[in-house]
């Protein structure tokens, strides 16, 4: 174990961080939670906003401008596995998965290798672990920015068609929605975020790596989780949607502090996603299990023997 | 108002779980016709309404509402025409959105939805003065989740919302079947004052034959995919549980198969 000065040094880089991967994580939120769709295509989509974000840089791209592009090429990915899923009726894990495959050639022919350097030496880039101090407040100024549109889009019209859809497709259509369209919004949206967290996870990487969005789906999942328990114990009742996107960019950032102290606990960083799917797989199993505790056969059958000897 | 013709149904065409559901239903509906629609488990009750709301595609068949031919019309652009409430008080409403978010979504079916907001302070007010007519307390209770409420509620809730924007037919699928006695009744009550008052046309399946009866001005009975008997004014005023009874041996050859009808005779 190092000393405690080492991990506290390392802290700020975990909220840095935690702030850009909060953008994927809003996405997930979207994909995920609205639209109750369990979208693969993350993994891929995070490393072509970072891969189109640096090749567009490196060739003297303004960087907004570079940003842009790198939401658009998520919202491009997150509406083929829409189409994949709502015309074509493949499952949507199925949908997400082929896509995610697609954009690892893809992602591939975008840097022309394996991965691509983007210096914050020779660029003015907007994060970068060389500076977390401005890229702790760029990352607060993206989320609260990205949170505060999110909630003004779900307030509208085309907000409430994406919310009846994942909630329920019958009702939805019953009430004259295209719930297919609405998926697709949905996706597009969801995975525009992604590409954007990707742009900015390169710069503050310093490149951008055909392997980058490895496992994204399972942080963005952990942040989501983390950020309701948080949530729903600080607020309970009065946790409203807007409350619910920023908890999901805190749970990021504890998700990557957590990482930071099991890592000064000893763990290697070659089992930090083994630590993450386990963590993941805890949380999502809790809810079950806590509803078979109260009915399981187990119980029945205890139930069953200590009415027989009281009888 | 509503015609079909010749409408046929079966599921799982080619597996040994083929089904035909519907097997030539014809029906014409007048403008202001009430139709309550009874018959065995497995008529085709249900699935005719899904027809007539394009759950899926019917295998053959014209469905016209108002002289439009909607028989290709999938079921998002069918909305437009029609109100639903369906047997299961969860099917109707979406749970995680508010009462008053519902309500929003129901008196915007069949209009484009753009980025204007999804709900304004003017539709609140209105939405509450809807709900007093409940007399549920929901208008105490609009910002809550719709999942908090209990069956009754929702179907109520659901009712109000297929009737908020007058639809050209309403279509009840043994919507208080999930309900306790006293708040079938409530609800059922509430069909009623809603279709009248609204001068709506209406078609309604229910397991209860005196509902059947006391409700509408035309009956339809159904079995094996097709209406074995349709009655409508006078005649179907004076229609008697046994006569009905009688009328279903007749048609079909058999005693009735449906547990609850008998039940509820
Ligand atoms: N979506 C479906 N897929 C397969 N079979 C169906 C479907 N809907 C209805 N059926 C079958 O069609 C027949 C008629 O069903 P339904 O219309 O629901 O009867 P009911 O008159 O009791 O409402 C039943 O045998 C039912 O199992
Ligand atoms: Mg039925």
């Amino acid at each position: 174990m190092k000393s405690i000065t080492a991990l506290l040094s390392a802290l700020p880089g975990s909220v840095a961080q935690g702030l850009i991967w909060g953008v994927l994580a809003i996405g997930v939120y979207i994909t995920y939670k609205v639209l109750d769709f369990a979208d693969l295509t993350v993994d891929g989509s995070l490393g072509t906003g970072g891969a189109v974000a640096v090749m567009l840089i490196t060739n003297g791209c303004p960087i907004p401008l570079a940003l842009v592009v790198a939401f658009i090429a998520g919202c491009a990915a997150g509406f083929i596995t829409g189409i994949l899923n709502t015309m074509l009726g493949i499952p949507a894990i199925l949908s997400g998965i082929l896509t995610q495959l697609a954009l690892y050639s893809i992602n591939l022919d975008i840097m022309g290798k394996a991965n691509a350097a983007v210096s914050v030496d020779k660029y003015d880039l907007l994060v970068s672990l060389r500076y977390i101090p401005q890229s702790i407040i760029t990352g607060t100024i993206f989320i609260v920015a990205i949170a505060l549109a999110l909630y003004w889009f779900f307030g509208t019209e085309q907000g409430f068609t994406l919310r009846a859809t994942g909630c329920n497709p019958n009702m939805a259509r019953a009430q004259g929605i295209n719930t297919k369209k609405s998926t697709v919004i949905g996706l597009v949206l969801g995975n525009g975020l992604v590409g954007l967290a990707g742009g900015l996870l390169a710069q503050y990487q310093g490149y951008s790596d055909v392997n980058m969005g490895r496992g994204a789906i399972v942080i963005g999942l952990a942040a989501i989780i983390i950020g309701e328990v948080l949530g729903e114990l600080i607020l309970g009742k009065r946790l409203n949607f807007i409350g619910r996107l920023l908890f999901t960019a805190v749970g990021a950032i504890i998700y990557f502090v957590v990482i930071q102290v099991v890592l000064w606990l000893g763990l290697s960083s070659q089992n930090t996603k083994l630590f993450s799917a386990i963590t993941v797989a805890v949380f999502l199993a809790v809810p079950y299990l806590k509803a078979q505790s109260k009915t399981s056969f187990k119980r029945a059958a205890k139930r069953g023997v200590a009415e027989d000897a009281g009888a | 108002m509503l015609v079909l013709n010749d409408i046929r149904k079966t599921f799982n065409i080619g597996t040994i779980n083929e089904k035909k559901a519907l097997n030539g239903v014809t029906i014409t509906l007048d403008d202001g016709d009430f139709v309550t629609i009874i018959g065995g488990n497995g008529a085709g009750k249900s699935t005719t309404l899904n027809a007539i709301a394009g759950v899926w595609p019917v295998d053959s068949g014209v469905i016209e509402i108002n002289g439009k031919n909607i028989t290709g019309l999938p079921e998002h652009k069918r909305a437009k025409f029609l109100g639903r409430v369906f047997q299961d008080p969860m099917t109707g409403t979406a749970a995680t959105m508010e009462i008053q978010e519902n309500l929003a979504l129901a008196a915007r079916r069949g209009e484009s939805r753009g980025l204007r907001w999804g709900i304004t302070k003017k539709e609140k007010d209105e939405y509450r003065e809807l709900l007093k007519m409940l007399d549920l307390g929901l208008e105490d209770r609009m910002t809550s989740k719709v999942g908090l409420l209990s069956g009754g509620q929702r179907q109520a809730l659901t009712l109000l919302m297929a009737t908020l924007k007058k639809p050209e037919l309403l279509l009840l699928d043994e919507h208080t079947a999930a309900l306790d006695p006293k708040t079938a009744a409530k609800v059922l009550e509430l069909s009623d004052k809603i279709i009248e008052e609204n001068k709506l046309t209406a078609m309604m399946v229910t397991h209860n034959m005196h509902d059947a009866i006391r409700h509408g001005n035309r009956l339809i009975m159904m079995n094996k995919g097709r209406i074995i008997y349709d009655v409508k004014g006078e005649e179907k005023k004076n229609l008697t549980v046994d006569y009905l009874l009688q009328k279903f041996e007749e048609a079909s050859g058999t005693a009735i198969n449906n547990d609850r009808m008998l039940l509820s005779k």
